[in-house]
């Protein structure tokens, strides 16, 4: 694959900064995410997880199956604060 | 593997990671560092990441200070960038107490040099936080040079310049237990084997209670759950982090763009708990609308938890212990380990290299708690 292909979209990482963390030492997704940021954006890894565990799978030589995916964090998905403060907002807007 | 080292470090947070660096550079490069899982896994990465010297205390605001000078210069030493920026703090008081302590709390401040001032509430948008409600606010303080980092960049950066030094570092390898031979600490037995060493120290957070019961030390460290949030990235609009101790807040935006905070529930009960939970989120959302209104519209994208190690006078716990010599404890932080762990590492590899530490540490010796020489901290979140 080419370098420059991006796997995390939400934070623009590309596969080459991937490949480049795992030869650095990082193998796991919770590590790549911490230091790269992949998957902290607007969806949460639901795009990138999945290809950042096959590639750690494959640039380790472990079944794809054994690479744990990043805790799942609440809120489902991104909402907005005015709504999660649970207050009738009408006129404050 | 190695089998024996010069020093062992349990707790691969900034704490360890900073202190196998600063022993490594001092000449004692033979150090392992042990996690039960990956760099930052527990407390460090969990946390605000807010750098503050505005402290209550002069040994603590010493302490913030000189650390601030170890921040200063940080990204060149270990040659990476880490996010590192003085935005600020500011510090808001609603009550005549926080009033009084403000005041008490500048007139040291500024004894020590550090470049703190009050702000009128009407000072308070122009000259540090645009758009910040004031409603209730009897005065505020602001030091410039207070300010932040990546708490994950900061950790790895440590731990990437100590590896260069020679040190190692052996991941997902949880402690059995520690090893004490005739009261003095032999090393440390782990999932993959023993390890023997003249000196291990104990710097695994919250997790430190039980690294230490397995060498007869008791610690006074309770650990409670913190909870915090991350918003979607903002076109930068606040520079300082803003806190209050009695309205009960912090939140900071990060160099990403993003609105990081959280708050102290003190209805919550201890335990290892690092769930999230819904009141948190409904209501830090409350608190920072109350705040800063123009956050409304504004998306959460992920909230979390972590464990504050919390000793009864909410500072840490570091050096030797009566009990068993060699072993070394640099836990109990109660909250602020990260922004003082430049100096505190410093100062424990110094101490551990048989030097005098250049800065009074022995008044955070566990020792305190049985001799009654405890001082209180007031500004804590």
């Amino acid at each position: 694959m080419k370098d420059d292909v991006v796997i995390c979209r939400c934070e623009d990482v590309t596969y080459g900064q991937i490949i480049e963390a795992i030869r650095s030492g990082l193998t796991t997704t919770e590590e790549i995410k911490r230091v790269l940021r992949c998957g902290m954006g607007p969806c949460q890894g639901r795009t990138c997880s999945r290809l950042i565990a096959r590639i750690i799978a494959e640039e380790c030589g472990r079944p794809a199956s054994e690479i744990a995916h990043p805790a799942v964090r609440p809120p489902a998905r991104p909402m907005e604060i005015g709504i999660l403060t649970g207050e009738d907002d009408e006129e404050n807007r | 593997m190695k089998r024996t080292a010069d020093c062992i470090i349990v707790g691969g947070g900034v704490i360890g990671c900073s202190l196998a660096y600063y022993l490594a550079k001092r000449g004692m490069t033979n150090c392992v560092v042990f996690d039960s899982s990956y760099l930052s896994s527990g407390a460090t990465g969990r946390c605000g990441g807010g750098i503050r010297q505005q402290w209550s205390t002069e040994p603590n605001a010493r302490l913030a200070i000189e650390s601030m000078a170890l921040w200063e210069g940080l990204e060149e030493e270990l040659d990476r960038d880490i996010e590192f920026l003085q935005g600020g703090y500011l510090v808001l008081g609603y009550t005549d107490d926080d009033v009084r302590q403000f005041e008490a709390n500048v007139e040291l401040q500024r004894s020590l040099g550090l470049d703190v001032e009050v702000l009128t509430p009407s000072e308070i948008p122009s000259r540090a936080a645009p758009g910040l409600d004031t409603r209730g606010v009897r005065l505020a303080t602001y030091c410039p040079s207070d300010g932040s980092a990546n708490p994950f960049l900061t950790t790895q950066a440590y731990a990437d310049a100590a590896r260069r030094l020679g040190v190692e570092f052996e991941l997902f390898t949880p402690i059995g237990r520690v090893l004490v031979n005739n009261g003095r600490v032999a090393g440390v037995e782990t999932g993959r084997g023993t390890i023997s060493a003249p000196i291990v120290v104990n710097a695994a957070g919250s997790h430190s209670l039980m690294i230490a019961r397995t060498a007869g030390v008791e610690l006074p460290i309770t650990p409670w759950r913190r909870e915090i949030l991350v918003t979607e990235p903002l076109e930068r609009f606040l520079d300082p982090m803003v806190i209050s101790f009695s309205f009960g807040i912090y939140f900071r935006q990060t160099r990403h763009g993003a609105v990081i905070g959280g708050f102290a529930d003190p209805q919550e009960p201890p335990g290892f708990d690092q769930t999230s939970s819904l009141d948190f989120l409904t209501t830090m959302c409350r608190k920072l609308t109350r705040l800063m209104p123009r956050l409304r519209t504004v998306k959460v994208v992920r909230q979390w938890a972590g464990l504050y190690d919390v000793t009864p006078d909410a500072q840490p716990i570091l050096g030797h212990v009566p009990e068993v010599e060699g072993f070394i404890q640099a836990s109990g932080f109660s909250g602020h380990g990260f922004m003082i762990a430049p100096k505190v590492s410093s100062l424990l590899a110094q101490l551990i290299s048989g030097e005098e530490p250049d800065l009074d540490i022995d008044r955070l010796n566990v020792r305190r708690f049985s001799d009654g020489s405890t001082a209180g901290e007031r500004s804590v979140v």
